[in-house]
């Protein structure tokens, strides 16, 4: 593999883009072969932090494998964390509590709007644009605030408990909440001002990386990335799960395909995660927030599916379990890989500059990729 | 009124009187040409604090604040850490050219201090072709770039390097036709000419629409010219990493670095006295009294404060627009600035011709 590094046998410059580099944002490892500036082929190279996470799973307890997944797309641990915790449910057969599935909503969009902005911030640097970083983190920053007097951690909450969430929300949890909601109205402008509004944003975003509708199925690739290609996909739309049937929001496609029209879902999907917590969080419901379970969970013999919509896709969490203590097998399917397996068709053909930016619209989580 | 062509007039009475013409002559060269490797120093620290405040300002916090009084000592720090870092040279790296590049980028920079004039009747060479040694000069810096990139022996260096040749040939044209504009309302190179004909009024003022439009080409121009974002397609980190001087450390690495700020200073000197008068203080027409008051700022203070206002505007560019892609790039110049540059030199032609200019 890296005896051919240096030109290949047609003379066209073969570079190393990371595992070490500022744009792919982790240990991601590019191999790109160069007709000057033109990208004639991208062939990732994975692994550098694969931990195992699903075979460590396999020894973990059903109460304890939940935490680990928390490492795996650390953007959105949360929403991981509800994956796991649903597939549980569904073994067990626990109804959970009302409270608690709306505390879960509240909790799984607050961490998707956290991760946006990350995103929003990252990829703006991917561009060259340094400032949007710190601008996305001011808000952000209100977000791990609730986070952290909710349940105590930042980015890693692990918050989720199969049968509910571990502890009753913070008094003050409300008020916080509501004041985010008033904070990123007044601050979001802002946003489109400083980037989407720019000149040279624009041009470095639109017709480029362009995917059609038939690339974004056959490559499996799921969340803001099928949608800016028109592919319907929302998990909390066509699969509803916990209270996300009740509440009204739209699912943001666009049909561009481009890169820009990835950056407007992302921007407008923060916009609909709003609007879900407006409707919730004056209506959390009294009761229990944890539901009654035994203090060893046993999952009866059998094959359990879970998937929700995380803030890069479609997370699907597969159990077989042998009717012990701790899961058989299990299997992530982690929407990165997929999105990720597209990147050759998106760079081909583009400069280098077109590669970092429309990969900054891949929203790429490395070790949700290596697991 | 303290000046600095009252201490040049001092220092040159105090040699003469010590020794014969040559040898103060001789002496004089090495007084100027310690001053500028010292401005060349001090401008650096100075630039680089200015630019991590500005940056810390735009980007709602609040930048170095540990070294000295509000953080003003961090760039020295910082240099004192790059003298003693080594200097790595890469294996299969061509040894001479890659030690020479930083050099040849700081002598360009060093080189172009020569006509600048820092303040009234203080300027080292006031030769009588100046912008057109300027324009000639600043154009070699691309040499050093090259150098750089080819014999780090790294691809993102070559392609750093291949961008930055590609770009600074480029907007050197506008920049030249940008200067030229100028030039053809003063009908002279030599830079204190150039001055003494805004006594009563700035280029930028005086010159209609032409000047103004040459102003903002210049902005640009120079702003690719010296690989600042979002021009800075040479480094442009998060695509080569640091492009042409990633292989680059310690001091050598510094020399480029303090380069790229000198050059800064430099570009932003040269558009303060081609548009905004250099250190001829602010006049407006016949208000005496107001004129009056503008000649007791010390002419130093008002070169510094142009040349600084500049400087902000390339910082403010640099930490709010994002980096254009290298085809963009040179279709912005070749597209779109580089015939606006030429149509607006056939304007100012017509306004210099027809006596409209005040």
């Amino acid at each position: 593999m890296f005896e051919e590094i240096g030109t290949n046998a047609e003379g066209d410059m073969m570079i190393n883009m990371g595992p070490q580099h500022p744009a792919t944002h982790g240990v991601l490892h590019l191999v790109i072969t160069l007709n000057g500036e033109t990208i004639k082929k991208v062939d990732p190279h994975l692994g550098y932090i694969h931990r195992s996470i699903e075979k460590m799973c396999e020894s973990l307890t059903y109460r304890q494998f939940i935490y680990v997944t928390s490492r795996m797309d650390y953007l959105s641990a949360h929403i991981n964390n509800h994956a796991c915790a649903m597939c549980v449910e569904k073994g067990m057969q626990i109804e959970v509590p009302g409270r608690a599935q709306y505390i879960r909503v509240i909790m799984d969009e607050l961490t998707r709007i956290a991760s946006h902005e990350l995103w929003w911030g990252a990829m703006s640097m991917d561009l060259g644009a340094f400032t949007p970083f710190f601008h996305s983190f001011r808000e952000r920053e209100t977000i791990n605030d609730i986070m952290e007097e909710t349940c105590g951690a930042r980015l890693t909450m692990n918050y989720m408990v199969p049968g509910g969430v571990m502890n009753d929300i913070h008094p003050n949890f409300q008020r916080r909440v509501k004041e985010f909601i008033q904070l990123y109205k007044r601050k979001i402008h802002e946003y489109d001002e400083l980037i989407t509004g720019n000149v040279i944003f624009q041009n470095r975003m639109k017709g480029v990386g362009v995917l059609t509708a038939e690339q974004v199925i056959s490559y499996g690739c799921t969340g803001p990335v099928a949608r800016g290609s028109g592919v319907s996909c929302d998990v909390r739309k066509w699969w509803p799960y916990e209270v996300y049937d009740k509440v009204e929001f739209n699912e943001v496609i666009e049909t561009g395909g481009d890169s820009f029209a990835r950056y407007l879902i992302r921007m407008k999907e923060m916009d609909q995660s709003i609007r879900i917590i407006e409707q919730l969080i004056d209506n959390i419901p009294d009761g229990d927030f944890q539901a009654k379970t035994k203090a060893v969970l046993k999952l009866p013999k059998g094959e359990f599916y879970s998937k929700v919509e995380t803030a890069r896709g479609e997370l699907g969490v597969y159990i077989v379990s042998e009717g012990g203590t701790t899961p058989y097998r299990i299997k992530f399917r982690s929407p990165g890989f997929s999105n990720l397996s597209i990147l050759h068709d998106m760079a081909k053909g583009g400069k280098i500059g077109d590669l970092i930016a429309s990969m900054g619209t891949l929203d790429l989580v490395i070790p949700d990729i290596d697991r | 009124m303290w000046s600095f062509s009252k201490i040049a007039d001092f220092i040159h009475e105090f040699l003469g009187s010590y020794l014969n013409s040559t040898w103060t002559m001789i002496a004089e060269m090495v007084i100027a040409g310690v001053a500028v490797i010292g401005l060349f120093a001090l401008l650096g620290l100075v630039l680089v604090i200015m630019e991590r405040k500005v940056s810390a300002w735009i980007q709602i916090r609040l930048g170095p604040n540990r070294v000295g009084p509000k953080g003003m000592l961090q760039s020295l720090a910082d240099t004192l850490k790059l003298l003693v870092k080594e200097a790595m040279t890469p294996g299969g790296a061509d040894k001479f050219l890659f030690n020479l590049a930083p050099y040849i980028a700081m002598i360009v920079a060093m080189l172009l201090m020569a006509p600048i004039a820092f303040a009234k009747d203080f300027q080292l060479w006031d030769l009588n072709i100046g912008v057109l040694y300027i324009t000639a000069v600043s154009s070699i810096s691309v040499i050093s770039i090259l150098m750089a990139g080819w014999a780090s022996n790294n691809k993102y260096s070559l392609l750093g390097a291949m961008r930055s040749g590609a770009q600074i040939v480029s907007y050197e044209l506008s920049a030249g036709l940008a200067i030229l504009t100028i030039i053809i309302f003063t009908g002279d190179l030599q830079v204190s000419e150039i001055i003494k004909s805004q006594a009563d009024g700035w280029w930028i003022f005086k010159g209609h629409v032409p000047a103004i439009v040459a102003f903002i080409i210049f902005i640009i121009a120079v702003t690719a010219e010296t690989n600042r974002a979002p021009f800075d397609l040479a480094e442009a980190e998060s695509e080569l990493t640091a492009g042409f001087h990633t292989e680059y450390s310690g001091m050598k690495f510094a020399l480029f670095f303090l380069a790229e700020y000198v050059n800064v200073f430099i570009v932003c000197a040269i558009g303060a006295t081609l548009f905004l008068g250099g250190w001829m203080p602010l006049h407006i027409g016949h208000w005496t009294g107001f004129n009056h008051v503008m000649d007791y700022i010390p002419s130093s203070m008002w070169f510094f404060g142009k040349t600084f206002f500049l400087i902000f505007v390339i910082m403010w560019f640099r930490w709010t627009f994002p980096r254009l892609r290298i085809d963009q790039l040179l279709n912005l110049e070749w597209k779109y600035l580089l015939p606006l540059s030429m149509l607006n030199i056939l304007l100012a032609t017509a306004i210099a011709i027809l006596g409209w200019h005040f």
